[in-house]
């Protein structure tokens, strides 16, 4: 699964990023493997997500998130 | 003693601004949103006898380069060394404000490292061993609340008492450091090497938190739940335009126009009166008399009797700037953006453009991408400055007086939505290149500091006031006097005057507006050099024949018009083409120098003058002939 398909009130770990634009910068700001993201809330339709991780809050697109890997824990 | 230098670095929306004002004693712009700060600012204090220099930095995520901010912190520090870099961590989010600590001190960068809104993280539970800190950086911990004077005035202690000469990194750190060489001389591919490097500091970053953190394990508050209304789904749409309407309302409807009005009344029942016996009374040449009374109090007092709309809504704009709502509208608005090509945080420069154009101009260094830089600086100037407030309460009042609040949202919509519509056109012909992104911290949402709320209206208020006082001035004894003159001397009839003259040869290409009269033609004129100019041009040229006023029972600027030659010049539909004409055409020659100076080109400077105008002519023409098909007058 991605960061892309998931829904609001979601828990999940990312295990690994894939090669992307972006992805020294989500690197940068703490999206490492093993991270316990939270997904809180999306714009209007949908898109873009927002999500909690290391304590702040986050806002990205799911285009973006669809690099991103993960396992759902909650 | 030699003066020491300090330097404030950190993340974005840490509070570096808020302690470099309260230490300085400067008016840096403070909000609730990431990337502020565009530019580096100096500020000078004396403390014991020291003199202390510090700087105020753009927040910055890493030291890359990647993006401008980025670039103006990895300049200064590769350019200057100041005695004492202070990092300035955001205390309640600790783990991420480490990156940039680490890769600071990678590079050598002995630093101070400041927590700052502890009262946040023990709000949220967050415990944090300083001792321990010091213990793994190897360097002095200090910790402040920002918006609390007494605790930022302990940083000057610190600065004169330390030397960081004194302080090395710890055996731990250097341990991280040994670990980043290996990496470096791995001889893998440098992204391959950014990476892991990347992914070395938040290793330890991890064991710093383990070892010197206590976070609490329900930390979600206030925030999220509010979120979840406010930025969740459709319904965050109409509460964002239920949330400006609001602010509209107050500003034009309850509060500022109704004091305005009050204000307005006073120049023109009592100074005007006043200086007129003063000046009859001391006998002064009748000209001067005419300058004064007719030029200066009318061209100066049709601007200033804004004043208060003007505060008022820098006051709410300001109080919202400080909630964190500005985050959401660029997270709700990005929907809509990306559809136009563009992102949702191109949204808060733009929303910046709301008081002036100027610093929105200059926000758009945020961006990450040309693109979007250029796009966002062309499309500024269409929104509603503050300067375009008076034209738009002035007219509304006057022609729409039972409709105002929805005629001014009205205009605030169609300049959003104008500047949306050639973000995409821009976008799909100028400016074709790379998607843009949207990477967007939502900070918490804050109370708002009274202090610094006041502070920045005033600030921002102050700058309407001086221009009224300086250029709106100046240009009004302009106006009077190419009003009054023409090339055979001083003329009673306005209509052969010099700047009847240059109005009508501007206002024949308003014909298809239905407003070709040349003191229209003259308003738009000196509109370029300064918006707030439409208004007080109107005003001394439909104000000369107001002898026949019976002022009694005149509220305001708008009553006072309503009995001149202005109603008859205008009729509603003609009123309105006029509006949306000046509150689409030209960016001010202020707005047009800084679009020169952020886009370093002459040439997207006169596109910026030429297609502004292009799209005022057409918007203006479709209004007033698409109503008087529909039957309108
Ligand atoms: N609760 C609390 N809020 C603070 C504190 N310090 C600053 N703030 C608020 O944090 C927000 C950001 O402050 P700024 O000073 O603009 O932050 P900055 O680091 O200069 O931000 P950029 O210029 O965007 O990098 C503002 O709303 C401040 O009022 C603090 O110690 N506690
Ligand atoms: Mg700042």
């Amino acid at each position: 699964m991605t960061l892309k398909d998931t829904q609001p009130g979601m828990v999940v770990r990312i295990d690994a990023l894939g090669e992307s634009a972006l992805k020294q910068r989500l690197m940068t700001m703490g999206l490492i493997p093993g991270t316990r993201v939270e997904i809180l809330n999306s714009a209007p339709l949908g898109d873009p997500i927002a999500i909690r991780l290391r304590s702040y809050n986050l806002a990205m697109r799911r285009d973006d998130a669809a690099s991103i890997q993960v396992t759902q824990l909650k | 003693m030699p003066a020491i230098s300090v330097a404030l670095t950190g993340n974005p929306n840490t509070g570096k601004s808020t302690i470099f004002n309260e230490l300085t004693g400067a008016r840096q712009k403070i909000g609730n949103w990431p990337g502020v700060t565009v530019d580096k600012k100096v500020g000078l204090i004396e403390y014991k006898g020291r003199k202390i220099s510090v700087v105020d930095l753009p927040g910055t995520y890493s030291i890359n380069a990647r993006s401008q901010e980025e670039q103006v912190v990895s300049d200064y520090f590769a350019e200057n060394k100041p005695d004492i870099v202070v990092n300035i961590i955001d205390a309640s989010n600790i783990s991420r404000n480490l990156f940039l600590t680490v890769q600071l001190m990678e590079n050598g960068i002995p630093l101070i490292l400041n927590l700052n809104m502890m009262d946040e993280a023990e709000r949220h539970g967050i415990k944090i061993n300083e001792s321990k800190l010091e213990e793994i950086f190897g360097m002095p911990v200090t910790s402040t609340v920002g918006r609390d004077n007494k605790s930022v005035k302990v940083l000057l202690d610190v600065f004169t008492n330390t030397r960081m000469a004194n302080y090395q990194p710890s055996k731990i750190f250097q341990e991280h450091l040994d670990r980043i060489n290996q990496i470096k001389a791995s001889g893998e591919s440098q992204e391959k090497i950014d990476e892991e490097i990347i992914t070395a500091r938040y290793d330890f970053i991890d064991k710093v938190m383990n070892a010197a953190v206590t976070l609490n394990v329900a930390d979600k508050g206030l925030t999220e739940k509010l979120d979840s209304y406010l930025a969740n789904g459709f319904l965050a749409l109409p509460i964002m335009v239920a949330m400006f309407y609001l602010l509209f309302q107050i500003a034009f409807e309850w509060v500022g126009q109704p004091l305005a009005d009050l204000l307005g009344a006073f120049f023109e029942e009592t100074v005007a009166p006043w200086a007129a016996e003063v000046m009859a009374a001391a006998g002064v040449a009748d000209w001067m008399q005419s300058l004064v009374s007719d030029g200066i109090i009318v061209g100066v007092g049709s601007v200033l009797s804004f004043v208060p709309l003007i505060f008022t809504l820098f006051l709410c704009l300001s109080f919202l700037d400080g909630t964190g709502y500005m985050a959401r509208v660029a997270f709700v608005m990005d929907p809509i953006m990306r559809r136009v090509g563009l992102t949702g945080k191109g949204i808060m420069p733009l929303i910046m453009g709301y008081g002036c154009g100027v610093p929105a101009i200059m926000g758009a260094r945020t961006l990450d991408t040309h693109k979007d830089r250029m796009i966002s600086i062309l499309i500024t100037p269409f929104l509603t400055c503050s300067a375009k407030v008076p034209i738009i309460a002035l007219f509304a009042a006057m022609f729409f007086p039972d409709n105002v609040a929805n005629i001014v949202f009205a205009m605030y919509f169609l300049g959003l939505a104008t500047a949306i519509i050639m973000a995409k056109v821009l976008g799909e012909t100028a400016f074709k290149g790379r998607e843009s992104t949207f990477l967007l911290e939502l900070p918490p949402y804050r109370m708002p500091d009274l202090k610094t709320v006041l502070l920045e209206t005033w600030e921002k208020g102050k700058g309407y006031l001086v221009k009224a006082g300086t250029i709106i001035f100046a240009m009004s004894v302009a106006i009077w006097f190419l009003s009054s003159f023409n090339s055979d001397g001083m003329t009673d009839e306005m209509s052969e005057s010099y700047l009847a003259g240059i109005g009508s040869a501007t206002a024949t290409i308003f014909a298809p507006q239905g407003f070709d009269t040349w003191e229209a033609g003259a308003a738009v004129v000196t509109g370029v050099l300064a918006k707030e100019a439409v208004v007080s041009t109107i005003g001394i040229l439909y104000g000369a024949d107001e002898e026949a006023v019976d002022t009694d029972d005149a509220e305001g600027t708008a009553d006072v018009l309503m009995t001149t030659g202005m109603a008859t010049a205008f009729t509603p539909l003609s009123a309105l083409a006029f509006m949306v004409f000046t509150q689409l055409y030209s960016p001010c020659v202020t707005a047009l120098g800084t679009i020169k100076k952020e886009a370093q080109s002459w040439k997207w400077m006169a596109f910026a003058f030429l297609y502004t105008c292009a799209v005022a002519w057409v918007a203006a023409l479709l209004v007033y002939q698409v109503g008087r098909l529909l039957g309108f007058q």
